[in-house]
Parts: C-alpha cells; sequence; structure tokens
C-alpha cells in the first residue's frame, strides 16, 4: 500500500488524468488567477480531445519511427548492408543537428499546412534517435553470444530474434525513450502548422496574450511528457529484470 | 565491376528526384504556389554544361576505390552542388525578366534532394578517402566555399528567398544577432552553475541520483510548455519589484527564454562535466599525489585537461540544442530566427520561412562541426 502511494508513476498519471478531464471544473480557479482575463479557460476545444489528438500524433509518429529506424539499424549492420553504415550514421549524426523546429517548417511548403506535415516531420525526427541507438545496441552484443549461437547451429534469423534483438532491448527502447519524448514536445510546436495538439492552447494564449491558456496548454502536455517518461522509466526496468530471470532461467 | 553501392544509391534518387520533381518552380506572386520549371528551359542555351561536375559522380560507383577517386569524387559533388544553385539562380534572372515584379522563382522539391544527395556523396568520399578526421573537417570546409561564392556574389538573388532577404535586410540581420546574443547569455549561467554542480557530483557520489533526476524531468518538459510556465511567476514577480521590470526583465521576451535555456542546458553540461572527471585514471591522480602535488594543483594540472575532450563534447550537445530551443523562444517575443520562421507560417509565406531556416540549420550544423573538431583536437593533444 505505501509503496503503491510512493509511486511517482502513478500519482503523476492520475494528475494528467484528473487534470484533462476536470480542467472545465477548474475555471473559477483560473478566474481568481487571472483576474484580467475575461475568458480564463481555454474553450475552442476540449482538453480531452486535444490530449487524444496529441497522443494520436505521436503514437502515430513514433511507430513509423520505431518500425523504419529499427529496420533500417538491422540493415546496416548485418554484412550485407555493412556498405551503407557510414552513410546512415551521417544523416543520423546531421538530422539530429536540425533543430526539430526546422524540420517542421521545412515539412510545410513540401506536404502543406495541417496533421500530415506534423506527422511526417515527427516521424523523420524520430527516426534519428532510434537508429542511432539500435546500432550501437546490435553493436554492443557481446561477440561471445554470436559466436556461440552460430556454434550450436542457429540460423543468422535466428540468431537475431533470439540473440541479438533479446540482448539489444534495453538500449534500443532508450533511443524509442528519446524519440518519443522529443516528439511530445515537437507535436507541441506542430499546432503553428495546423495540427491540432495541446500546442494550440499555449499558441492561441501566447498570441492573444491570454496567460491562463498558456498556463492550462504547458500543464497539461508537461505533465503528460513528465508521465510518458516515468512509463518508459518502469518499461526500462521490467526488461532488465525479465532479461536477467530469462539468463538465470537458461544458466 | 559495382564497387560503391552507397554512391550507387545517391546518385538513383538524385536521378529519380531530377525526373519526377521541380527544380524550381515559378508563381505570380510570393502566396501562389508555383508551376514547375522545365529542365529545357532550366538548361537550354548550352547551360547543361553547368551539370557537368555530375559526370563522375554518375560513373564512380563503377571506378575503382582508390584515395584519387574519392578526392575526385568530393570535388565533383561540391562543384555540383554550387553549380545547381548558379543554374537556379539563372533561370530566375531570365524568367525575372519577363515576368512582373511581384512574380517569384522559387527552390524546387528537386533541387533539395539532389543537393542534398550531392552534400552527402561529398561526406561520404571524404570518409572513404581521408582517414585524419581534422583533415576531413578542414577540406570539407573548404569544399563549401564555391557555393558561398554563388550566393555571395548576387548570382541567386532574382530567387524568392533573397528577396524575401532583401526586403528585410536589417531585421534578418537584427534576427541572427538576437539569436545568437540569447545563445551566448545562455552559456554564461550554464557553464557558470553546470561547471560547478558537475565537479561537486563528481566528488559526492551521494547527491548524483537526485541531482540528476531533477535535471532529466526539466529536459522531458516540452520547450513551449517551459517557455509559456514561466511567463507568469515571472510577470508576477515584476509587479511585486517593478525595479526588477526597470533593468529590463519581464515575463515574455529574453528573459524566460533564457531561464528555460538554462534550465535546459544543464543537463548536458553537468553530465559531461561528471563523466569527464569519473574517467580520469586513479593511477594517474596517485600518481600526481606521489609527486607532492596538491588537491587544487592535481585538479588544475591533471584532472581538467583529462576531462576537457568530455566537457566540450557536452557543450556541443548543449550548444545545438541552445540554437534549436531559441527558435521556439521567438514565440514568447524572444525574437530571433525564429521570429521570421513563424511569420512566414503565419502568412503561409514559404519563403520566408526558409529565410529563416536555412540560417537556422546552418548555425547549428556550423556549432555542431567546430566544436566536434575542438574534441578531436583536445583528444589528440591529451594522447
Amino acid at each position: 500500500m505505501r509503496r503503491w502511494l510512493r509511486d511517482p508513476l502513478i500519482w503523476t498519471g492520475i494528475a494528467l488524468v484528473a487534470l484533462v478531464v476536470f480542467m472545465p471544473a477548474l475555471k473559477p480557479v483560473f478566474a481568481l488567477l487571472f483576474p484580467d482575463q475575461d475568458r480564463p479557460l481555454f474553450e475552442q476545444d476540449s482538453f480531452i480531445n486535444l490530449t487524444l489528438s496529441h497522443i494520436g500524433l505521436v503514437a502515430a509518429s513514433s511507430a513509423i519511427s520505431v518500425l523504419v529506424g529499427v529496420s533500417l539499424a538491422l540493415f546496416v549492420t548485418r554484412p550485407s548492408g555493412r556498405e551503407f553504415r557510414p552513410l546512415v550514421e551521417t544523416v543520423v549524426a546531421t538530422g539530429q543537428t536540425f533543430p526539430p523546429v526546422a524540420v517542421l517548417a521545412i515539412a510545410v511548403p513540401l506536404i502543406g499546412f495541417g496533421a500530415m506535415p506534423a506527422l511526417i516531420a515527427l516521424a523523420l525526427y524520430g527516426l534519428l534517435p532510434v537508429t542511432e541507438a539500435t546500432v550501437a545496441a546490435i553493436e554492443q552484443v557481446p561477440a561471445g553470444a554470436r559466436e556461440a549461437a552460430r556454434g550450436i547451429g542457429m540460423t543468422p534469423a535466428g540468431r537475431l530474434r533470439q540473440i541479438e534483438l533479446p540482448l539489444a532491448a534495453p538500449v534500443i527502447l532508450a533511443g524509442i525513450r528519446t524519440s518519443v519524448i522529443i516528439n511530445i514536445g515537437t507535436a507541441a510546436i506542430a499546432s503553428t502548422v495546423g495540427a491540432k495538439t495541446l500546442g494550440l492552447p499555449i499558441i492561441i494564449g501566447l498570441s492573444g496574450f491570454n496567460t491562463a491558456y498558456v498556463v492550462q496548454g504547458a500543464l497539461v502536455v508537461g505533465l503528460l511528457a513528465v508521465v510518458t517518461d516515468l512509463a518508459f522509466d518502469r518499461l526500462g526496468s521490467m526488461l532488465d529484470r525479465w532479461k536477467r530471470d530469462d539468463v538465470v532461467a537458461s544458466a | 565491376m559495382l564497387k560503391n553501392r552507397v554512391l550507387l544509391l545517391l546518385v538513383a534518387v538524385g536521378l529519380a528526384a531530377a525526373a519526377g520533381l521541380a527544380f524550381v518552380t515559378h508563381a505570380p506572386n510570393r502566396l501562389l504556389s508555383g508551376q514547375a520549371v522545365s529542365w529545357a528551359i532550366v538548361l537550354g542555351a548550352g547551360r547543361w554544361m553547368a551539370l557537368l561536375p555530375a559526370l563522375p559522380l554518375v560513373v564512380g560507383p563503377f571506378l575503382p576505390q582508390s584515395r584519387a577517386v574519392h578526392l575526385v569524387l568530393a570535388v565533383s559533388a561540391a562543384a555540383l552542388a554550387a553549380s545547381l544553385l548558379w543554374l537556379a539562380g539563372d533561370v530566375a534572372i531570365r524568367l525575372a525578366d519577363t515576368a512582373t515584379p511581384s512574380a517569384r522563382t522559387s527552390f524546387g522539391g528537386a533541387f533539395w534532394l539532389i543537393e542534398a544527395m550531392a552534400a552527402l556523396a561529398a561526406a561520404d568520399a571524404l570518409q572513404r578517402g581521408i582517414s585524419n578526421p581534422a583533415a576531413r573537417i578542414t577540406i570539407g570546409a573548404v569544399l563549401i566555399l564555391p557555393i558561398l561564392a554563388v550566393i555571395g556574389g548576387g548570382a541567386i538573388d532574382q530567387l524568392s528567398i533573397m528577396k524575401e532577404y532583401a526586403n528585410r535586410r536589417s531585421v534578418f540581420a537584427t534576427a541572427v544577432a538576437t539569436h545568437l546574443a540569447i545563445v551566448g547569455a545562455t552559456l554564461l549561467p550554464t557553464l557558470g552553475i553546470g561547471l560547478p554542480l558537475g565537479v561537486l557530483l563528481d566528488r559526492r557520489a551521494r547527491l548524483r541520483r537526485p541531482v540528476f533526476a531533477v535535471l532529466n524531468i526539466i529536459q522531458t518538459i516540452p520547450s513551449i510548455a517551459l517557455f509559456g510556465l514561466l511567463i507568469a511567476p515571472l510577470a508576477g514577480l515584476v509587479a511585486f519589484a517593478p525595479l526588477l521590470g526597470r533593468i529590463g526583465i519581464s515575463g515574455i521576451g529574453a528573459t524566460p527564454a533564457i531561464i528555460a535555456l538554462t534550465l535546459y542546458s544543464l543537463l548536458p553540461i553537468v553530465r559531461s562535466t561528471t563523466a569527464g572527471l569519473e574517467q580520469v585514471p586513479g593511477s594517474v591522480v596517485d600518481a600526481a599525489t606521489g609527486m607532492g602535488m596538491t588537491p587544487a594543483q592535481i585538479f588544475r594540472r591533471v584532472e581538467v585537461p583529462l576531462a576537457l575532450p568530455v566537457v566540450v563534447a557536452g557543450l556541443r550537445v548543449t550548444v545545438v540544442q541552445a540554437v534549436g530551443l531559441t527558435a521556439v523562444a521567438a514565440l514568447i517575443g524572444a525574437g530571433g530566427l525564429g521570429a521570421i520562421i513563424f511569420q512566414g507560417l503565419n502568412g503561409s509565406a514559404i519563403d520566408l520561412v526558409l529565410l529563416g531556416v536555412v540560417p537556422l540549420v546552418a548555425i547549428a550544423i556550423t556549432a555542431d562541426i567546430a566544436l566536434k573538431l575542438a574534441v578531436t583536437m583536445l583528444k589528440m593533444r591529451s594522447g
């Protein structure tokens, strides 16, 4: 019971859901905090809608990033793709020096305004940390483990599935975590190119000098990022424990 | 037969882009989207000769892999990048003669993709041909000069992005200066707090967990949210102590930007300082103690020089991140290149967006390369 109460993931998660669902009930509080505002609560769209749309955009783009990023990394760490590895590493390193805002802004002239350029920009940008982490993760699989697997006659596909990927999983997960957290922040900025996300109250509040809107959007998206980060943290330690048990079981 | 599959892929993508996308587009005014200008017009009257540098790149995948070949390929790719830029500028000049003054010629998708492929081909050739990273960066910097010459010589002045620049010359200069000033102003408190904090965490391992937990949470919060959350408290503070307002502190503008950027910058600096000091071998410190050096001397003459490459690597992450985040700070009125980008996005003026994005990316990449070079040189010096 005590441990449950002290778990930051659980109470930040509850705080996030409560804030999103009961935001309208907080209107008097914001009216008190911002007495100069005629409209102390962002009501052009519900926070439930904005949050779901934000999560949807991040989930869709991250799914593409993970799928393409992991495949790309696996390709350049196979003998047949090794030649492309310096190229991929150059693209990944240079791409990450591009500010996320720049990637978002470049997507607009190519694709137009709306959710589509945001999705593509987020997916492309999110690809980079996933690819980088997966290449590093596969690279640090001990040569001994690979040799042993080859020695007992495992096929390359079997080695990948049963040896390399499980051993690389924690580092790959760390890359996915970085990617998702960056995407949550970039998705908020994506409301400047017409995507419906939690950045909308912030942008409207900033341009209309309504600090109450800004605070509402910022609180929800900030909490969303923190909860997601904590959830990845938990997932990581679960993976570690599972890997350890697995090694113990097979030993 | 086929010796370089990477170059073959880059050439194939470039050719596909040339076949399927517009090289430049032409529109009656800056807000309308343009019509593609055909290659026949772009390359007419002998201008196809500007594409000659592409020839070595097309046969490159089948040539033997020698140092000389790689150098030729790198130079050809750089020359192609410059001549494509010249071609785009040239077609804009010719179309400007016949059209109305409000007509605009802009870069098309094929231009950007082929330029990107040329840059990657040059980078890949340098990586294959030259093993010394410092020499590679130097040659790379020299290869960019023709592009700068094309821009500086006025050859692309009739392109839309340069017209946007001509209309906003002083705004642009102020934006670049503000941008760099905010990044610079962030580095002072970042280094002032981050370096001592990093040293402290190296000495007091117990403090690491809580401090890094806090810095991690800050790093997690989206930039736009942190900027926004600082507005209300700062405005309240100024209302409470008007003296602060008189020295230039306010809820919007540079103050919340610099505070938020400093908060973000602390994690990479503190982490790299602690990591840099941690990796100094204990035996080296012991030897220095044995020689009779005081702890202060050991810190200054042994630990700092050995930790420096790692600290500068952290500084690189910090600066590149700060350059990008400063663009977002334009949303809270801090100015800089982000102001130009968001103005362009609001007005659907694509070339105005590019006028902000291109220098923004150039600053980030320059800072990245310069600090990478510094790390390489520091590592070579400390062996």
